[in-house]
C-alpha cells in the first residue's frame, strides 16, 4: 500500500503535542527554574546560578526529607518485595485450590486500587491516640489507657506513614510476582517433586531463580515509588511534627507554595528527577532482559 | 500411593499456610471494615465506643457526606476521569497505529521519545506546569487536570497498545485496502474494533491512576467546586469539623467505584500489570 508521506504523522501528532507540551517542556523548564530566585505568582526572577543547590546541601530539612525517602525505600524493599515474595510463593503453592488462590490474591491486591488520600484519612484514625484502632489493640496487652500519638511524635511519624504504605502496596507487589511465577512451566516442579524436593527447596532452587528478574524489577519500581512519595505524607502529617516527616515531594510542595520559593523548590525537583531517572533506566534495562 | 504419614504432613503444612494467609487477610480487611462500620455509626458512638458495632445503622451519614460537597467532588472526578481516559486511549491508539503500520524516517526516535516519558516523574514537572496552566488561562479549570493527565498517561498506554498492534496480522487490513478503504477508515472500522481487549485494559489502567491522582488535583485546582474526590476528601475534614462518621462515609464513597471496577474486571488489572508495573 502506498500512503502519503504525512499520513503517519497525522496519527502521531496528538501524542507528540501532548507529551511535548505537558511532559517534556515543563521538565526541561524545571531545570532552568532551579537557577533562579522566583515566586509563584509574579514573573520577576533573579539569576542565582548554583546558589539554590548550594543552599539545599546545607538545608537540614532537605536531609531529613531525603533520609525519610531512603527509610521508605529500605522498609518497602523488606516488606513489599521480601514479604510480597513469600506471600506470592505461598499463594501459588500446590496447597491451595484455584478458588482460594483467587480469593487471597483479590483481597491482597484490594488496598492498591483505593485512592491514597482515602487510605491516608482512614489511617489517620487508625493512629488516633485516644480513638484509634492501633492503640486499642495495644491496650489489650498493656494495663490501662494507652494513648501514644503515632503521627504526632517526631520519632514515629514517618514510620507510621511508611507502615501504612506497606499495608497498601505489599499485595500489589505480590501480584506482580505471582504473575511471574505463573509463567514457570509446571514440568519443572513435577520433576523436582519426583526427586523428593521439599516445599522450601522448590522455592529456593526453582521459583526464586526463575523469577529473579521480576524480583529485581519490582525492587527498582519500589525504590522509584519511594522517591515519588507525596500524598501519603501530605494527607497524614503534612511533614510534621516540626518537619520531621517531610519527604522530598512534600518539602518541594511546601517551599513552592507556602514559602513561595519556586526556584528553590525547582532545585529540589531536579534532585527528585536525577534519582528517579537513574533508577528508571535501571528498571528498563532489567525489564528488557527478562523478556 | 501416599502413606498416612505424608498425608498428615501435607495437612499440617496446608493448615499453617492457611493460617498465615488468613492473618494477612485480617490485617488487610480490619482497617477497611473499621471505616465501613464507623461510617454507619452515630457520631457520639464514634467517640464513646470507637470499635464496637453500631446500635442502629446510620445511613444518613452517607447523605450528610454527599450533601456536604462530596457529590460535587464525585461529579468533578467523573468528568475529569472520563474525558482524560477517553482522549488518552484514543490518542494512544492513534499513535500506536502510526508506529506499527507505517514505515517512515524518524519512527524509532519518536517511539523512544514517547517511551522515555515513562521515566519522567510528574513531581518534576509540577512547578513549570503550574505556571504554564496559568499562562494558558486554564489554571483552576477541568482542563488544568485533563491535559497533564493525558500527557503523563500516554507513554504507558502507547507502550501497551503498540505491543498489541504488532501482534495481530495485517492481512485483514490489507483486504480492506483492496476494497478501497483509506487509512482512516481502516483505523476506525477495523483496527479499533479488533483492539477491544487492549482498549478495555487501557481504560481500566488509566482510570485507576487518574481517579486516584492527588498531586496535580491539589495544585492545579483552587476552587472547591472543581476539586476531584481525592483532594476534596482532605478538604472535607474541615467542612465536616468533628462529624467523623460522615467523614468515614466520605472515604467509603471515594473508594467504592475503583473497588467495584476491580472486583468485576480483575483480569484487566492483572493484564495491565504484566505489561510493566507502574505504581501510584
Amino acid at each position: 500500500m502506498k500512503h502519503k508521506k504525512f499520513t503517519p504523522w497525522l496519527f502521531l501528532l496528538p501524542a507528540i503535542i501532548f507529551i511535548g507540551v505537558f511532559v517534556y517542556t515543563p521538565i526541561i523548564q524545571n531545570f532552568y527554574y532551579s537557577f533562579f530566585r522566583m515566586n509563584s505568582y509574579s514573573q520577576k526572577s533573579i539569576f542565582l546560578g548554583l546558589e539554590n543547590y548550594i543552599d539545599i546541601f546545607t538545608d537540614d530539612v532537605f536531609y531529613t526529607a531525603i533520609v525519610n525517602n531512603v527509610w521508605y525505600a529500605v522498609i518497602s524493599l523488606i516488606f513489599q518485595v521480601g514479604l510480597g515474595l513469600v506471600v506470592a510463593i505461598i499463594v501459588e503453592s500446590k496447597f491451595l485450590g484455584k478458588k482460594s488462590k483467587v480469593f487471597f490474591r483479590t483481597i491482597y491486591f484490594l488496598p492498591s486500587v483505593i485512592a491514597i488520600s482515602a487510605v491516608g484519612l482512614a489511617f489517620y484514625f487508625v493512629y488516633n491516640p485516644s480513638l484509634g484502632l492501633l492503640n486499642s489493640i495495644i491496650e489489650i496487652f498493656v494495663d490501662g489507657n494507652y494513648e501514644f500519638a503515632w503521627l504526632g511524635n517526631p520519632k514515629t511519624a514517618i514510620f507510621a506513614v511508611i507502615a501504612m504504605s506497606q499495608w497498601q502496596w505489599t499485595g500489589y507487589v505480590a501480584m506482580l510476582l505471582i504473575v511471574a511465577i505463573q509463567r514457570i512451566p509446571h514440568e519443572l516442579y513435577e520433576s523436582a517433586e519426583i526427586d523428593g524436593a521439599s516445599f522450601f527447596q522448590r522455592a529456593i532452587h526453582i521459583t526464586i531463580p526463575l523469577i529473579r528478574e521480576m524480583i529485581l524489577v519490582t525492587s527498582v519500581i519500589t525504590v522509584i515509588g519511594s522517591f515519588k512519595l507525596f500524598a501519603e505524607v501530605f494527607v497524614t502529617t503534612r511533614g510534621g511534627p516540626y518537619g520531621t516527616s517531610h519527604v522530598l515531594g512534600t518539602y518541594m510542595y511546601e517551599t513552592a507554595f507556602f514559602h513561595d520559593k519556586m526556584g528553590y523548590a525547582a532545585a529540589i525537583a531536579v534532585i527528585i528527577f536525577v534519582i528517579t531517572f537513574i533508577l528508571s533506566i535501571l528498571q528498563i534495562r532489567l525489564g528488557s532482559r527478562s523478556d | 500411593m501416599s502413606s498416612i504419614n505424608t498425608d498428615s504432613g501435607y495437612n499440617i503444612k496446608k493448615t499453617i499456610i492457611l493460617i498465615i494467609l488468613s492473618i494477612y487477610v485480617l490485617i488487610i480487611l480490619t482497617p477497611m471494615l473499621l471505616v465501613l462500620i464507623s461510617s454507619l455509626k452515630s457520631n457520639s458512638e464514634f467517640f464513646s465506643s470507637p470499635l464496637s458495632f453500631p446500635k442502629k445503622l446510620q445511613f444518613k451519614n452517607y447523605l450528610t457526606a454527599w450533601q456536604t460537597g462530596l457529590s460535587q467532588y464525585f461529579i468533578n472526578s467523573i468528568i475529569v476521569t472520563s474525558i482524560s481516559v477517553f482522549l488518552t486511549v484514543f490518542i494512544a491508539a492513534s499513535a500506536s497505529y502510526g508506529l506499527t503500520r507505517f514505515d517512515f524516517k524518524g519512527k524509532n526516535i519518536i517511539f523512544y521519545l514517547i517511551l522515555a516519558g515513562l521515566l519522567l516523574s510528574p513531581q518534576v514537572a509540577l512547578l513549570p506546569l503550574f505556571k504554564l496552566l496559568n499562562n494558558l488561562n486554564i489554571y483552576n479549570t477541568y482542563w488544568a487536570l485533563i491535559f497533564p493527565y493525558i500527557g503523563f498517561n500516554l507513554p504507558f498506554l502507547v507502550f501497551l497498545m503498540r505491543a498489541y498492534f504488532m501482534s495481530f496480522p495485517k492481512e485483514i487490513e490489507e483486504s480492506a485496502y483492496l476494497d478501497g478503504c483509506n487509512t482512516f477508515t481502516v483505523f476506525f472500522k477495523i483496527v479499533l474494533p479488533i483492539s477491544k481487549p487492549i482498549i478495555a485494559t487501557s481504560i481500566i489502567v488509566s482510570s485507576r491512576l487518574i481517579w486516584n491522582e492527588f498531586l496535580f488535583g491539589l495544585v492545579f485546582i483552587d476552587d472547591k467546586g472543581l476539586m476531584t474526590i481525592p483532594v476534596g476528601l482532605t478538604n472535607f475534614q474541615s467542612a465536616l469539623q468533628t462529624d467523623y462518621s460522615s467523614l468515614m462515609a466520605g472515604i467509603v464513597i471515594a473508594a467504592i467505584p475503583m473497588v467495584i471496577i476491580f472486583l468485576l474486571l480483575q483480569r484487566h488489572f492483572v493484564r495491565g500489570l504484566t505489561a510493566g508495573g507502574v505504581k501510584g
